[in-house]
């Protein structure tokens, strides 16, 4: 308990250091590299980053539930359904603009997730996780069903995308740059959050909720806020991929798509944000690849995701990121 | 006045019984040590007061704040804070991640999901002041887990002063600490100031009678007997049950 002075550190908040200036220039190149890359890359590759965009932002919506605040969900597709509905459905019955089905999705999933999460957070762990599959699975039942709206398994397209500013959105090059302006904006807004003090509790509640309510936090609160801003996140990523692909069948809203942004997150790296991106870019990239020589393309991607769990416990971006310390010292 | 108060309170677990109509009177200021031994529903009473537990029956009154029932935090905001008889901390945070958390919670800016939460300098401020008050300032950055086991129970006090209390609970705040370790969290509670009340359960009877203004001593449950520290050394009871058995 003795402390030597000689090993005392700086007890301000340490200033920038040398390695995240690091992360400044990589971040920067990364961003260099997709804001031309449509101007290199073919229409496949295109395609490719403007899906892996979106589902980036899906990923890193759920990492704030499980990777910050600790709530492992599965029921996220919900939020993703949602969006993607509001803009196709709104779209093709009322012809609402793109952007404003976007607005209305993310609202929906606001809504949405303020009831599922006020029944959900009052459980934890195994019980939360079945209970929010649940609840994905009733709204996926709702979506089935009501055919005259949702247009049921057959799905609902021919989604009208007017200009917008004078660009044409039926141009896969102004949805990739829509897309990527939209996941700046997005990925910076989730980035903020978890560097405020909101962000702050989130981690507290992730590592001792008993303790974040006897230094005065209402935990139950602040966990309701998480889910409610990872679903309105979820509901836009949903919104552009209605946008993107001008369809939205009942399949959207399935367990499995739950499954699948868990892997995604699971395999980059809970609780870094920017992991989850490259795991939905492994999984997708993957999923197209493999996809292509086998129809259990799921498999590989099974093994794939076992093999990280066993061996890669912070998954892609986590094992990265630890290797790069290591290296720095 | 009295800053905690409890009137009749009973807590019981089906048949059996922890908290039995205990009547505890907490003066401003006070050091009240609660002793007794092991399973005499020590920390049960803690519980209790700290909300982690609800009552059976009976009613707990803070100042002139009717707690009985209410969740932890509200307990807390209404300047009733504690430590835990196991570390009970955030082990991958920094200590002065710990400290700061609660300052956070106290200055009510927590639902700010914008600004950078390293902007609020005067909770780091705040935070590193109670780390100083424990003697922790040199470790402020370093992570719980690398911490031994005598500086996170200073670091437990640390973060219950961190939200301003008017009355700390302390569970057995020198559990597991060395000779030397007990000697210097004993003088550290010693030093806290007279504006906040001190509730605390300990083992260790030097630093029982050095600590405390009044004991109470309790008993399958019980209060056996409560008073000044020589009237508790001289009850024929508390002897006969407790300390006649530990004396040697």
């Amino acid at each position: 308990m003795v402390i030597g002075s000689a090993e005392a550190k700086p007890t301000a908040k340490s200033p920038r250091t040398k390695s995240s200036k690091i992360d400044w220039l990589i971040g920067v190149g990364v961003l260099a590299i997709l804001a031309i890359a449509p101007l290199f890359f073919g229409s496949f590759l295109q395609g490719m980053i403007t899906e892996v965009l979106i589902f980036g932002i899906f990923a890193m919506s759920l990492d704030l539930l499980i990777g910050y605040t600790g709530l492992a969900s599965f029921g996220h597709a919900l939020f993703f359904g949602l969006g993607a509905y509001a803009v196709v459905v709104l779209g093709v019955h009322f012809g609402f603009p793109p952007f404003l089905g976007i607005l209305a999705g993310i609202a929906l999933s606001v809504v949405v997730a303020v009831v599922v999460g006020y029944f959900c957070i009052k459980v934890t762990g195994i019980a939360f996780l079945m209970l929010t599959m649940a609840f994905s699975q009733l709204f996926f039942s709702i979506a089935l069903k009501w055919r005259s709206v949702t247009g049921g398994s057959d799905g609902i397209g021919g989604l009208d995308r007017p200009a917008m500013f004078g660009l044409s959105l039926d141009d896969p090059m102004t949805i990739y740059y829509f897309v990527l302006i939209v996941f700046l904006i997005a990925y910076w807004a989730m980035r903020r959050l978890i560097e405020s003090p909101l962000g702050h509790a989130f981690v507290g509640i992730r590592e001792n909720d008993m303790r974040m309510r006897s230094i005065g936090f209402p935990t139950a609160r602040y966990k309701l806020i998480a889910f409610v801003i990872a679903g309105g996140f979820g509901g836009l990523a949903g919104g552009l991929y209605g946008i993107y692909t001008g369809f939205v069948s009942s399949d959207l809203l399935y367990w499995t798509r739950s499954g699948d942004v868990l892997i995604m997150t699971l395999l980059g790296g809970v609780g870094t944000l920017v992991g989850p991106v490259i795991g939905a870019a492994v999984f997708l990239l993957a999923k197209s690849y493999i996809s292509s020589y086998t129809d259990h393309w799921i498999l590989v991607i099974g093994v794939i995701f076992v093999f990280c769990v066993l061996f890669f416990k912070q998954g892609i971006y986590g094992k990265l990121l630890a290797a790069w310390r290591e290296k720095m010292g | 006045m009295s800053v905690l108060r409890t009137v009749d309170l009973c807590k019981s677990f089906f048949s059996l019984t922890v908290t039995k109509s205990v009547n505890l009177e907490v003066a401003a200021g006070e050091r009240h040590v609660i002793i007794g031994p092991n399973g005499a529903g020590k920390t049960s009473l803690i519980n209790q007061i700290g909300g982690q537990l609800r009552p059976s029956s009976g009613r707990i009154f803070v100042g002139e704040h009717d707690i009985t029932g209410l969740a932890p935090d509200q307990i807390c905001r209404l300047g009733v804070s504690r430590t835990f008889q196991r570390n009970n901390l955030f082990s991958n945070l920094s200590a002065v991640e710990n400290v700061r958390l609660a300052v956070q919670a106290l200055r009510g800016h927590s639902l700010n999901g914008f600004m950078p939460a390293a902007r609020y300098t005067d909770d780091w401020a705040f935070a590193l002041e109670k780390l100083r008050q424990v003697g922790l300032e040199a470790r402020a950055e370093d992570v719980v887990r690398s911490l031994s086991y005598g500086e996170q129970r200073q670091l437990e006090i640390a973060v219950a002063l961190a939200s301003n209390p008017v009355l700390v609970l302390l569970d057995e705040p020198t559990s597991g600490m060395s000779p030397g370790e007990t000697e210097r969290m004993t003088s550290m509670i010693a030093a806290l100031p007279r504006s906040i009340t001190v509730v605390m359960i300990e083992h260790d009877m030097k630093v029982v009678f050095s600590l405390a203004d009044r004991i109470t001593v309790l008993y399958y449950g019980e209060v056996l007997a409560s008073g000044l520290p020589a009237e508790i050394s001289d009850n024929a009871a508390v002897r006969e049950v407790y300390l006649g058995r530990s004396a040697h």
